[in-house]
């Protein structure tokens, strides 16, 4: 069947057809109907994402670090998350600086584990890197977190140590507002 | 192989209600005048008894969802409203519970006499790719309704598998918050799946109206695995096939009400009757038993190379039911039935044992002990499909196969002539 031109006669059921006209229509429908599809299709996806509601009691909190001994670890709730507040010992302090680095999952320095001149506070996300668990204080070999599900351990300082964890427990975005106060988010 | 229906209407109404539509021609040539293999035994009763645990799933999910709250606060107390008010509810919940163990048994014997008999080669194979998507289709439903109840499993079986997402790279965590519908697990997370839990078994009777659909162009495979070559070879569905489907249906049904009334939590985790804490992991997270040899599969990946462990257990998860979706282009024997296979029977027993291991190592704590048992169960998995699967059909010397189906059930007495019966056992 030829395209483009005007057909007399052509296959069965397609006499005197107008193939430009028909290839117009055609390609005009196509191209309508996938604008509309799309169009359709976005707001059904859009919908997934977390809503107003959410996000509004997603609103950062400020945290009071004055009851936190040396050697414990808080729990606080921030975005539905468990956020770990822990106060260093000076031994972990020492010990999160002299281990070597080379053989860690996922290296960091301890500078970049806590804020400049606050090295006892650590501020983490208390979420395994690996499939989501909460980890388990102070357990495992290394003294940071053990994560119950899959085994992953942690050192003091929030660093994965033993997978299959592929990264360090995330840190949120936080801001000391005096010595005592944090304000997370 | 359905022919032409030989449904003949008898009263005024049918003739006139088929003449307008012809359903009782194809329920007659599909379901009664059907020609079936004369000596299909007990392991082909579970494609029915599978259709029955869905219509019974559907059925039972539909009257506990007329008792059940999907809202973070009130799941777990409507749960247990349903145990303790609802009359009948605690029987209505224990057989929909023990229903999804019960449905994932008869699957996965289904599956494995599939893999045993090689129902998945020519000219079956998309009718074992339909198969193999209703089998995904049924983890990712048994996988939702188990957050529904809310309880401390419910919850974190939900964030473990739904973190699986994030370890695809650049718009992993994205996906998750989407799926989340938050910033972690939560009421958006219930609503949705509750959404999708009542949704997907009507789409997985769809496909399984295309799996049956198949199953009646092809024919069904049979223990012999050789094509039914006359009409000797076959025994009409009604009554033969019907009686064997319901009579092997009653005994499963047995089993599964044993279960229901007598043991109805022994499948199921204990920390599932406490209430979602987002704050505490349970010591021991295990999902249901169906899940636990693709747990263990997940756990027992190494970083490779530039592969983070995480991203490859989600790879190899997924990769273990992918090598199903190819095995009808992975094996290269001729021969479908292992019992004229006398290497690929053992390999595939051992298959069996390797899947039977991998679902205990997934029961089992995180020690190194047991991860390097998942190691080599998983590499084996794999070396089933990917090298031994390949290289039997190359390597491997078959049994004479028998002329024909009827000579195989009732001896040399109805033999047909030896030429008129293929070899396929002789290659090329």
């Amino acid at each position: 069947m030829a395209t483009g031109a005007v057909t007399a006669g052509g296959a069965e059921g397609h006499e005197g057809v107008d193939q430009g006209k028909r290839d117009f229509l055609y390609i005009a429908t196509a191209a309508m109907g996938a604008v509309g599809a799309v169009g359709a299709v976005l707001p059904l996806i859009n919908e997934l994402a977390p809503d107003a509601q959410t996000i509004a009691a997603g609103a950062p909190i400020e945290v009071d670090l004055a009851p936190i001994a040396e050697g414990q670890i808080m729990h606080v709730v921030w975005r539905s998350k468990p956020i770990f507040v822990r106060h260093l010992t000076a031994k972990e302090i020492a010990e999160g600086k002299s281990v070597p680095r080379d053989a860690m999952i996922d290296p960091a320095p301890e500078t970049a584990r806590v804020k400049a001149g606050h090295d006892q506070w650590l501020v983490v996300i208390g979420i395994c890197t690996h499939l989501g668990c909460i980890p388990l204080d102070k357990e495992g070999p290394f003294g940071g977190w053990k994560c119950p599900c899959h085994g992953s351990q942690y050192d003091p300082l929030g660093r994965v140590r033993r997978g299959p964890a592929p990264a360090n427990l995330a840190i949120p975005p936080y801001a000391f507002l005096n010595d005592t106060k944090i304000r997370i988010g | 192989m359905s022919g032409q229906s030989t449904y003949v209407p008898k009263s005024a109404f049918a003739k006139w209600f088929e003449a307008r539509l012809p359903l009782g021609g194809l329920i007659h040539s599909s379901f009664i005048a059907y020609p079936t293999p004369r000596n299909l035994n007990y392991m082909w009763t579970f494609g029915g008894i599978l259709s029955f645990m869905l219509v019974a799933q559907i059925l039972t999910g539909i009257v506990l969802a007329m008792h059940y709250t999907p809202e973070s606060t009130m799941a777990f107390n409507s749960v247990e409203h349903i145990m303790r008010d609802v009359p009948s509810g605690w029987l209505l919940r224990y057989l929909h519970s023990n229903g999804a163990s019960f449905f994932f048994a008869a699957a996965y014997i289904h599956t494995f006499r599939g893999l045993y008999y090689g129902s998945y080669k020519a000219p079956r194979e998309l009718l074992w790719l339909l198969g193999v998507v209703i089998l995904l289709l049924l983890m990712a439903t048994a996988f939702m309704g188990y957050v529904l109840p809310w309880g401390q499993m419910s919850f974190w079986g939900a964030t473990v598998i739904t973190n699986l997402f994030s370890a695809i790279p650049i718009i992993g965590n994205t996906i998750v918050a989407y799926l989340w519908g938050g910033y972690a697990v939560g009421n958006p997370t219930l609503n949705r799946f509750y959404s999708l839990h009542y949704l997907l078994p009507f789409v997985i009777a769809g496909v399984v109206a295309l799996h049956v659909w198949a199953l009646h162009v092809a024919g069904q495979n049979n223990p012999a695995g050789i094509d039914v070559k006359s009409s000797k070879d076959t025994v009409a569905f009604t009554p033969y096939a019907t009686v064997k489907d319901a009579f092997g249906l009653l005994v499963f049904l047995i089993v599964y009400c044993w279960f229901v009334f007598y043991v109805p939590n022994i499948l199921g985790d204990s920390d599932n009757y406490i209430t979602a804490n987002p704050l505490q992991t349970p010591a021991h997270i295990v999902p249901e038993w169906y899940f636990l040899p693709f747990y263990a599969i997940l756990r027992a990946m190494p970083d490779i190379f530039f592969i983070p462990a995480k991203l490859a257990g989600v790879i190899t998860m997924f990769g273990a039911i992918l090598l199903l979706a190819l095995a009808p282009w992975l094996d290269t024997s001729r021969v479908r039935s292992a019992k004229f296979r006398p290497l690929y029977r053992q390999f595939f027993w051992v298959l069996v044992i390797a899947s039977l291991g991998l679902g205990y190592i997934g029961s089992k704590e995180v020690t190194p002990g047991y991860t390097t048992v998942g190691r080599i169960l998983t590499a084996y998995y794999y070396l089933h499909f990917l090298v031994i699967m390949p290289l039997l059909g190359l390597i491997e010397t078959p049994k004479k196969l028998p002329n024909s189906i009827s000579e195989s059930v009732l001896g040399g007495a109805t033999a047909m002539p030896a030429a008129a019966a293929a070899a396929p056992e002789r290659k090329g």
